[in-house]
């Protein structure tokens, strides 16, 4: 068999429309999980509020433990069983969401947890309540710690939104599969496929050492 | 001003402070003197309640911030503590604020003081301690002196009636000290009623209305620096002051 390349590029623009998807819903996946990732991180810095903790820690060990797919499929397939149906787009976002946030809260714990605590002491001595403390003090400083690991997350995201595919959503993989259905041209398709993700994901890593740069700039340690 | 009654604090199974009683009059300022351990920072720290005590109360101005290891409801605590200006061995200088912002963030912050005047503000403070071309600099351009008055300033913007200062002078390099104590004698002598820990005898000498010297959790002794100096009384006073001139630290520094 030879290699062809002819109808990948004729179905080119549906790849195209299926990146935007894909950049939709992990976009949105980052926004579910950046809310989550910092709440459950907070929440999980002291063990004294036992219910919060209690909750947030069992969020984080049974998403983590379990596959990525097995929870799309329990909030896609395994919801509309209590009669909760939720379009398949949401499904994508919320599960991707859910599971990335799992990990994010782990890197704002750590990167929180990294700062001298005299800075906290600092800010609580001049009169700020604890929560202002966190704002003006803590998290900007923390922040700056958390964008590298944040970005090996918003890679592993992209990557982890193929299996959303799965759950019919019309990102860039099922575009992909449906050339392959008509074409059966496997492996170019794939190869399209794997070089949209890796633009994709390219993109956010150089977003994400523009920040870095921008962000040591002002105010080094 | 300060009033520490029958503090105790433990730390897990060991006994930091066993009981002081301790009472820094308006305008006073007093230096806590005594061998590392001896819980003088503990001590210091339970004056804003950066340390609960378990027992005894401490009171500032008229608030009784803790008794009994139950310290008053979060808001007045804050309140009190805003009006309690503190100093820390190692500056804790906030690394992401230029100077003038580190002055101007808890008068924003706190008591919502706009940025216009917060930042008149903290010019004013920063000229006061010496650091007026340092205000749009970054503290890790600063040097340990420098990162210490710009502290002082930051404390003082809350425009606090006491100041507590923890070892202020220890983590600097010795040519940079005198700098520090200098702003430090201003402050005593515009009759800022001030609680200091430090090694510097010196200054103790000097600027102290009262010496208290503590070892082991107690208070040995406290008295004015000409006598604590002069004639202490206790044994332990002696020991201790003995030590720091076989350790030629009790030369009176050239402040």
């Amino acid at each position: 068999m030879t290699i062809d390349f002819g109808p990948v590029l004729e179905g080119f623009p549906r790849l195209l429309s299926g990146a935007l998807v894909t950049v939709e819903v992990t976009v949105a996946a980052m926004l579910v999980s950046a809310v989550l990732g910092l709440a459950v991180g907070i929440v999980r810095l002291d063990p004294r509020r036992r219910v919060l903790y209690g909750a947030a820690s069992s969020y984080v060990a049974f998403i983590r433990g379990t596959p990525l797919l097995v929870q799309l499929f329990i909030l896609f397939f395994g919801l509309p069983q209590f009669g909760i149906l939720l379009p398949a787009t949401a499904c994508g976002i919320l599960g991707l969401g859910i599971y990335s946030g799992s990990y994010v809260s782990e890197v704002v714990r750590g990167a929180i947890q990294s700062i001298d605590p005299g800075q906290t002491e600092a800010a609580r001595s001049l009169g700020m309540s604890r929560a202002q403390a966190m704002r003006k003090v803590v998290l900007p400083q923390a922040f700056r710690r958390m964008l590298p690991p944040l970005g090996n997350e918003a890679i592993a995201l992209i990557k982890n939104s193929a299996l959303v595919s799965l759950l019919t959503i019309d990102d860039v993989m099922r575009e992909g599969q449906r050339i392959i259905s008509t074409s059966f041209r496997a492996l170019e398709t794939y190869l399209a496929v794997a070089l949209i993700y890796f633009v994709l994901t390219n993109l956010a890593n150089q977003f994400l050492r523009f920040l870095e740069r921008r962000m040591q700039v002002e105010g080094r340690r | 001003m300060i009033s520490v009654i029958g503090v105790k604090k433990r730390f897990g199974g060991h006994e930091v402070l066993k009981g002081i009683d301790l009472e820094v009059r308006s305008s006073e300022t007093m230096v806590v003197i005594g061998p590392s351990g001896s819980g003088k920072s503990t001590l210091l720290r339970c004056c804003n309640c950066l340390e609960v005590p378990e027992e005894g109360a401490v009171r500032i101005g008229d608030v009784t911030i803790v008794e009994e290891g139950v310290t008053v409801p979060e808001a007045q605590l804050n309140a009190v503590r805003a009006e309690t200006g503190m100093v820390f061995q190692s500056f804790n200088l906030f690394p992401h604020m230029t100077t003038a912002e580190n002055v101007m963030c808890a008068p924003m912050t706190v008591r919502k003081t706009p940025k216009a005047e917060a930042r008149a503000l903290a010019l004013e403070l920063l000229a006061k301690v010496g650091l007026a071309d340092k205000a749009d600099v970054y503290p890790s351009t600063l040097s340990g002196g420098q990162k210490q008055r710009a502290a002082i300033a930051r404390a003082l913007a809350m425009r606090p009636k006491v100041m507590l200062f923890d070892e202020p002078t220890s983590a600097l390099d010795p040519e940079l000290v005198g700098e520090v104590l200098q702003v430090m004698k201003a402050l005593a002598a515009e009759g800022m009623t001030m609680m200091v820990v430090t090694h510097e005898m010196g200054f103790a000498r000097e600027v102290a209305d009262t010496v208290v010297v503590m070892a082991d959790g107690r208070i040995v002794e406290q008295g004015p620096p000409a006598r604590i100096f002069t004639d202490p009384q206790e044994e332990r006073t002696r020991a201790f002051l003995r030590a720091l001139v076989d350790g030629h630290l009790a030369q009176p520094a050239a402040t």
